[in-house]
């Protein structure tokens, strides 16, 4: 039977990086807010297969902390956030969206290559997955990197933090507790203040486009 | 009885494909209507339209090159062969072993060039316009194409379709994430391909829209029906392609014409339910802008491409 468990954690990282990349091409913020919810459902999913084939108990509070924060308390924030802000135009992008996707492929090859060796020295039963973990950090880079505007910016930033989770899960089942805690309450506490950021540069520029920015050196 | 029945199975097979595709065809039409709450048109419609065709005499443009007269032919003679080396009733079959699936995606780049260059050849704008909107998606969708290929060739170790499909029937059931990623990008891609809804509409006469119908606007009689009876027969050979990549289960091992009756059973009610289903994303789906399309496609070579780094990562590396 943990045979086919492995498998279904397998099954969710390939899950997982599909979301990546279809956040990568997603022209709509509200559609972008719903795959990072998926995200945060899968990444759930994938912890509580995890804590069930390992029996590590600390697994289920953290697939726990997931489901409340990333698909339940982020999403709606966000939600709010957009419509507080009214923000519902197409999300810009600073490269095409298909030489992006190219660019996240070259990613996804540079981050398995590097998780190979890690993961032969890993003995969890997802160690395969390292790889996907890395690609998804990278993809969100990626989609910080590429996105002018300020809302999917923040998204990008928050399922970096996915893939994190990700990455702890597979290679070393977790992080301490603790650990997990801070980093949850550090995502909240950024999100509000990001929140807050988002209503004063709109504020300041009548925009949300984070290329305004530049102009304050000038001032 | 050894040489016999491969040979026997071969041709069987390929008559099983010429009178199926243009069955296959009318069943997306009727379900399509259906769907769309229309009344339907009568399962064998394009044997009649067939008919209809073949009575007519051919008119041709003063200036068709005999290019243009050859290339119905052509192409028809492409997507038979093409049915042909695609296993259906067996896996071990005469024509297997003479082509593995990049030849096979050779066969349909052959067949795209003719088609093009026919569309081309009496110089109309339309012709033209068809021609290079055709070679647009054609060479968007033959990586990805090749990409799915790639990854069940790795799969299988083997690029020979016969060898993909016995692996793949006879494996213990396991998840396959690759394969999950192949699948979604060959559905893309057969739907650029066969000209189907989100890229092209097969039933428009809309001039902006139409790729597949703009080409073949100078054919008539049975030119025509040739030419139909091809793209028939491609979606047929997508069809069956697919079936025997993703759901293999049931195509009998050897040569034996005793397994005939179970290899029918279980390709007859796969391509109805998969012609239902493709008749479903048609009906569920806007048609893109021309533009729109190297995007859709460039997705689905990415899907591809994701399926073959995943497998490297997550299926061979225990």
């Amino acid at each position: 039977m943990s045979h086919y468990y492995g498998q279904i954690i397998n099954l969710l990282a390939a899950v997982m990086l599909l979301l990546s990349f279809a956040m990568l091409g997603q022209r709509r913020i509200l559609s972008l807010i719903n795959l990072f919810m998926l995200q945060g459902a899968v990444l759930c999913t994938s912890t509580v297969t995890v804590a069930l084939v390992t029996g590590q108990s600390h697994l289920y509070w953290s697939a726990l902390l997931t489901l409340l924060l990333k698909v339940l308390l982020l999403p709606w924030l966000l939600h709010r956030l957009i419509r507080r802000l009214n923000v519902k135009w197409d999300v810009e992008t600073l490269i095409n969206i298909p030489t992006t996707m190219l660019i996240g492929i070259v990613l996804v090859v540079f981050s398995f290559n590097m998780a190979l060796p890690i993961s032969q020295l890993a003995g969890t039963v997802s160690r395969s997955t390292l790889g996907i973990a890395m690609a998804v950090v990278m993809l969100s880079f990626l989609m910080m990197i590429t996105r002018s505007k300020a809302v999917p910016q923040v998204i990008g930033f928050l399922s970096m933090e996915n893939g994190l989770f990700f990455a702890a899960t597979s290679a070393t089942y977790g992080m301490p507790m603790v650990v997990e805690l801070g980093i949850a309450l550090d995502v909240l506490i950024g999100m509000v203040i990001l929140g807050v950021f988002f209503f004063q540069i709109r504020e300041r520029f009548d925009s949300l486009d984070i290329r305004h920015l530049e102009k304050l050196k000038d001032d | 009885m050894n040489l016999i029945a491969p040979v026997l199975l071969q041709i069987l097979e390929l008559a099983l494909a010429l009178v199926l595709a243009p069955l296959l065809t009318g069943w997306v039409n009727q379900c399509r209507a259906w769907l769309q709450n229309r009344s339907a048109p009568p399962l064998l419609q394009p044997y009649r339209q067939f008919a209809k065709l073949f009575e007519k005499e051919v008119v041709l443009a003063h200036n068709a090159s005999s290019l243009f007269r050859a290339a119905p032919y052509i192409i028809f003679a492409c997507m038979a062969l093409a049915s042909m080396i695609v296993p259906t009733l067996s896996t071990d079959l005469p024509f297997g072993p003479a082509a593995d699936a990049i030849a096979l995606v050779g066969i349909f780049a052959l067949a795209r060039v003719f088609i093009a260059l026919a569309g081309m050849d009496v110089g109309t704008a339309f012709g033209s316009l068809g021609a290079r909107r055709e070679m647009l998606i054609g060479f968007l969708a033959e990586p990805a194409l090749l990409m799915v290929f790639f990854t069940a060739s790795l799969i299988s170790q083997s690029t020979s379709l016969s060898t993909i499909v016995e692996t793949f029937a006879s494996r213990e059931f396991a998840i396959y994430p690759s394969l999950a990623f192949a699948g979604v990008a060959f559905t893309m891609v057969s739907l650029a391909e066969n000209a189907r809804i989100p890229v092209d509409n097969p039933t428009t006469h809309l001039e902006l829209t139409m790729i597949h119908e703009a080409m073949i606007l100078e054919y008539s009689g049975r030119h025509l029906a040739f030419i139909e009876w091809a793209a028939e027969l491609k979606l047929y050979v997508y069809s069956c392609l697919g079936l025997a990549l993703f759901f293999p289960w049931g195509v009998p091992q050897g040569a034996d014409l005793s397994n005939l009756p179970l290899a029918l059973a279980s390709l007859l009610p796969k391509l109805a339910i998969g012609g239902a289903l493709l008749a479903l994303i048609e009906t569920l789906s806007a048609k893109m802008r021309i533009f729109r399309a190297p995007e859709f496609l460039g997705t689905a070579f990415m899907l591809a491409v994701l399926g073959m780094l995943v497998h490297l990562l997550l299926e061979t590396g225990k």
